[in-house]
């Protein structure tokens, strides 16, 4: 009877430390909801930041958050999408496509500081574009590309190979098949990338360090060589190195429950938008 | 000769599906009993239940009673990793884990306590004998089973379930991913170990139950059609299903 | 359509294909050059500020002094040349914090006009002296020698015991407190996330019901996206004090609140690629293992984990990337002392916090700046290093 008691002690331990876990994890959402909540207010979501960032709201951090997702989707999107549809639709398993492949998860795994360091080089002075949402929307962009082209080539790969070869039994060239029969049927699961990207844009400090973040800038930005507040710095500066870090609590508390959820309206869409579409797959 | 295992209105269901019905079937002591029948007829279902192996499927009822000499082995708070213990289960494909040949011998003994080393020694190398395999192996007991062939892997499967010295054997089609000369290697162990052993086996070649088996039962869509000496099957069924997959109607 | 044209059509769209799938390529290389480009020019400064110079009396013998030494005599830990192989002689500080000491404002003349003089005086007239001015300042002839202080030394940055790269008059630029202090806090985070994280996939996979499981699964994956600020933010109100009070510690920003933090962030990682590796444990095994008697937890012990065990290597080495990676959440929680670590509750310096709390206030260019991209150049090795084994592990793997 020796092992059964084992077995039910393993799994007992197993049991606590997993429910412990997510407890501890849930505890961390609940905190940040519960005394964020008490921040936010229409004029939060609104205003400029006054009195020190001990007052007002956070509408240039908001803003200035979507430029930088914006401006990363719209440099990294096409060039993901295409770069995963030539790994999986044209290139053969070879040593070539080998080498893009641990080049793409050697870009996947550089911490994001080094993005920053790379963007302040690259873009902020070699470039001159100075402390730019363009210099910000170019770093974030790049770290981002691996994770799309990942879920473009996963996407592709789910879609049948009879359905190729039907396109090409009648007479598509291969572009055609994949533009017209692959791509369409794998647009739901690169949407999926596509959206679990801008949530982790959303919530990069590192990189928009040096490259665009603004301190504090009570004014939107007009154009792309705009510096702008971002909402993860802006919560990093409200904690750590605000005028008056007591008073600027609940504005913290706030930010910190505008950031979460966004990234989760995100994550939690692009969850939705994965499981639709493997249902339907699945019917097939 | 006495009963071993008596099973009596055994109905299984995966969801809504109903893949056994009404099953009744006694399986006498140290005798090859072989299941033969058309892919998803239920064998492979119904010689699972013999070891409770179906728990492990989501969302399966059964109902019934299965006796293992006497004891319901579906009634509750059976020990059901002693009954497996008991019961010995070799697979379709042979599956060694991927430790040395005497790990795989050795590890049902472990699992269940046993540390005395030089007793579990012993134990391998008589099972290793008694599947012919001792003499191709003896000198590379510390290999990875891994490496050994096809056919040498079902017999050290094979081994490995009679470590444990179980009171059943059960084999789900333990030859189909074999070649014929592997084939007849493990159909002459049956013929062995039959001295010894309560042996149930699952087959879908027809000339293996006949060669190798005492007793046979048709399963045909989920239901036990017929049973009797393998003999009486073979040359005289009373069902017209049984006669029609005999002679290749069907299959 | 013409059929020239469509093919036409049909090769440029492929090479628009191949172009992109290069972008990744290029931009690793890029990242790896202008890390080099930046960084690498640090073995070709000298610490010393830039234009000062350092001198001493002509009959002083020590004419050669590491930036070590120099950080000591100006911080008056060394007194006396004797210490640095010279004759028994006090030092004497000659620079603009120790002026007042010997020269009065009327001495110095209008706008210091006279300084360079008083320099040269100072050097001939005193044998221990040593000064230090910008280049401005100094006497067009200096009476005195020059030290000669050599360039930055590789081995002298990573095993330089002190990170100090504003002290004056020469930067102290000694990495290994910022190393250890990374792996204190990445490992420490490691023995925290390790058995959480490996049970936790292991009940995931093994134990827990179905629906549970689909339960427990989105949550965890939905804790791999929340941003790290915010779990710094978390760490900072919650742990911080949590760790000061438990452990009665003048301040609670310490390795131990930076691994909890890590551990928390690395955990679902270790998780989602543990318990996927545990599930790819073939039927046929588990099965075995079950038809001998096994419980299910002899088998995962005997059968599944050892079976796994590449892929949950893989799984924890990826989660110690990300800790020695992560930057905001350790930069905020982990009190930022450049000095040896020499235990979890004192605060500690971690490279990528290092990077992002310096670089902001550095010149472009300098000693400094160099540093922070010779840095960044060692994370990005050790990433390498890291998807390297990573892939080393998995290869491993498919070979058995």
């Amino acid at each position: 009877m020796n092992k059964k008691v084992s077995e039910a002690i393993a799994f007992g331990i197993f049991r606590v430390l997993s429910f412990l876990l997510v407890g501890v994890l849930a505890l961390i959402l609940l905190f940040i909801i519960v005394r964020g909540v008490e921040a936010i207010s229409w004029d939060f979501l609104t205003k400029m930041p006054s009195d020190g960032m001990t007052s007002g709201g956070i509408l240039p951090a908001i803003v200035g958050t979507l430029c930088l997702m914006f401006g990363s989707i719209v440099f990294a999107f096409p060039i993901g999408v295409l770069s995963g549809i030539y790994l999986n639709e044209y290139l053969k398993e070879s040593k070539l496509k080998r080498f893009l492949r641990l080049m793409t998860n050697n870009l996947a795994g550089i911490p994001s500081i080094v993005f920053g360091l790379f963007g302040m080089a690259l873009f902020v002075n070699k470039l001159n574009f100075g402390d730019s949402i363009l210099a910000g929307s170019l770093t974030l962009g790049l770290m981002v590309l691996p994770v799309i082209i990942r879920t473009t080539e996963e996407a592709l790969k789910m879609v049948p190979n009879s359905l190729r070869v039907a396109s090409y039994a009648l007479g598509a060239t291969r572009l055609q098949t994949v533009f017209r029969i692959v791509l369409p049927i794998g647009m739901p699961n690169v949407l999926t990338g596509l959206i679990l990207s801008m949530g982790r844009v959303s919530g990069e400090t590192a990189p928009i360090l040096f490259t665009v973040a603004a301190y504090f800038l009570p004014k939107l930005p007009t154009s792309i060589f705009d510096q702008t507040m971002a909402l993860p710095y802006h919560l990093y500066v409200l904690v750590t190195s605000g005028t008056n870090i007591e008073a600027s609590r609940p504005m913290a508390y706030g930010t910190a429950l505008v950031l979460v959820i966004m990234v989760l309206i995100f994550n939690l869409s692009a969850n939705l938008l994965r499981r639709k579409f493997s249902k339907k797959v699945k019917l097939k | 000769m006495a009963k071993k295992v008596e099973v009596s209105n055994l109905n299984l269901r995966y969801g809504d599906f109903h893949a056994l019905k009404n099953i009744n079937l006694s399986i006498e002591e140290r005798s090859v009993t072989a299941l033969i029948g058309p892919s998803g007829c239920g064998k492979s279902t119904f010689i699972r239940c013999l070891n409770r192996m179906n728990d492990l499927v989501d969302h399966v009822t059964i109902d019934g009673s299965v006796l293992l000499e006497g004891e319901d082995i579906y009634r509750k708070g059976i020990d059901i990793d002693n009954l497996r213990y008991r019961v010995g289960m070799v697979f379709q494909k042979p599956n060694p884990f991927p430790k040395s040949i005497f790990e795989n011998v050795a590890y049902g003994l472990r699992v269940n306590g046993v540390k005395d080393k030089s007793f579990i020694e012993n134990k391998v190398r008589e099972s290793l004998v008694k599947t012919a395999l001792w003499d191709e192996v003896k000198d590379d007991l510390k290999k990875s089973a891994i490496d050994l062939s096809g056919g040498q892997q079902q017999r050290l499967c094979i081994a490995r379930s009679l470590a444990v010295e179980p009171t059943m054997l059960l084999m789900d089609e333990p030859t189909s991913a074999l070649d014929p000369i592997s084939t007849a290697k493990i159909e002459d162990l049956i013929f062995e170990l039959k001295k010894q052993y309560t042996i149930v086996i699952v087959t879908h070649n027809m000339q293996q139950a006949a060669r190798v088996s005492d007793v046979t039962a048709f399963f045909y869509i989920g239901e036990l059609i017929e049973t009797d000496t393998t003999s009486k099957i073979f040359t005289n069924p009373k069902q017209e299903k049984t006669q029609n997959y005999i002679t290749g109607r069907f299959g | 359509m013409n059929k020239v044209v469509r093919k036409y059509i049909e090769n440029s769209v492929v090479s628009v294909l191949f172009t992109s799938s290069l972008v990744t390529t290029i931009t690793v290389i890029f990242i790896t050059f202008f890390l080099f480009y930046e960084g690498m020019g640090l073995f070709r400064e000298k610490p010393l500020e830039a234009d000062f110079i350092i001198a001493v009396n002509k009959s002083n013998t020590v004419k050669k002094l590491d930036n070590q030494q120099i950080g000591a005599v100006f911080n008056q830990d060394i007194t006396n040349w004797k210490e640095l192989g010279g004759d028994s002689l006090p030092i004497e500080i000659l620079s603009l914090y120790t002026i007042e000491n010997y020269y009065s404002e009327e001495d110095l003349g209008e706008d210091f006009s006279l300084l360079p003089q008083k320099i040269n005086e100072f050097l001939e007239q005193t044998p221990g002296a040593i000064v230090c001015f910008t280049k401005a300042f100094m006497p067009e002839k200096i009476h005195g020698d020059e030290i000669h202080i050599d360039n930055i030394e590789l081995l002298q940055f990573l095993k330089g015991k002190s990170w100090l790269p504003t002290s004056q008059p020469v930067a102290q630029l000694g990495i290994l407190p910022l190393i250890l202090g990374t792996l204190w806090v990445s490992l420490g985070a490691i023995l925290i996330a390790l058995p959480l994280g490996v049970a936790s996939a292991i009940y995931m996979a093994e134990v827990a019901k179905p629906k549970l499981r689909n339960l427990l699964k989105p949550v965890i994956e939905l804790l791999s996206g929340i941003p790290s600020v915010v779990y710094g933010f978390f760490g900072l109100i919650i742990i911080v004090p949590f760790i000061q009070q438990l452990f009665n510690v003048p301040v609670g920003e310490t390795a131990l609140a930076g691994s909890i933090v890590l551990a928390i962030m690395a955990l679902p990682t270790i998780i989602t690629i543990s318990e996927d590796a545990i599930r790819t444990t073939p039927l046929a095994l588990r099965e075995a293992s079950l038809a001998l008697g096994a419980t299910r937890w002899q088998t995962v012990l005997r059968v599944v984990i050892p079976y796994s065990k590449s892929g949950i290597s893989a799984g924890i080495i990826l989660g110690i990337g990300r800790a020695i990676g992560e930057t905001m959440a350790v930069l905020m929680v982990t009190g930022n002392a450049g000095t040896m670590p020499t235990s979890f509750l004192q605060p500690v310096r971690t490279i990528p916090a290092t990077i992002a709390a310096e670089l902001g206030e550095v010149p472009m260019g300098g000693v400094h700046y160099k540093a922070l991209f010779m840095l960044g150049i060692i994370l990005f090795l050790i990433n390498m290093i890291i998807n390297i084994s990573v892939e080393y592990i998995k290869k491993g793997r498919v070979g058995r």
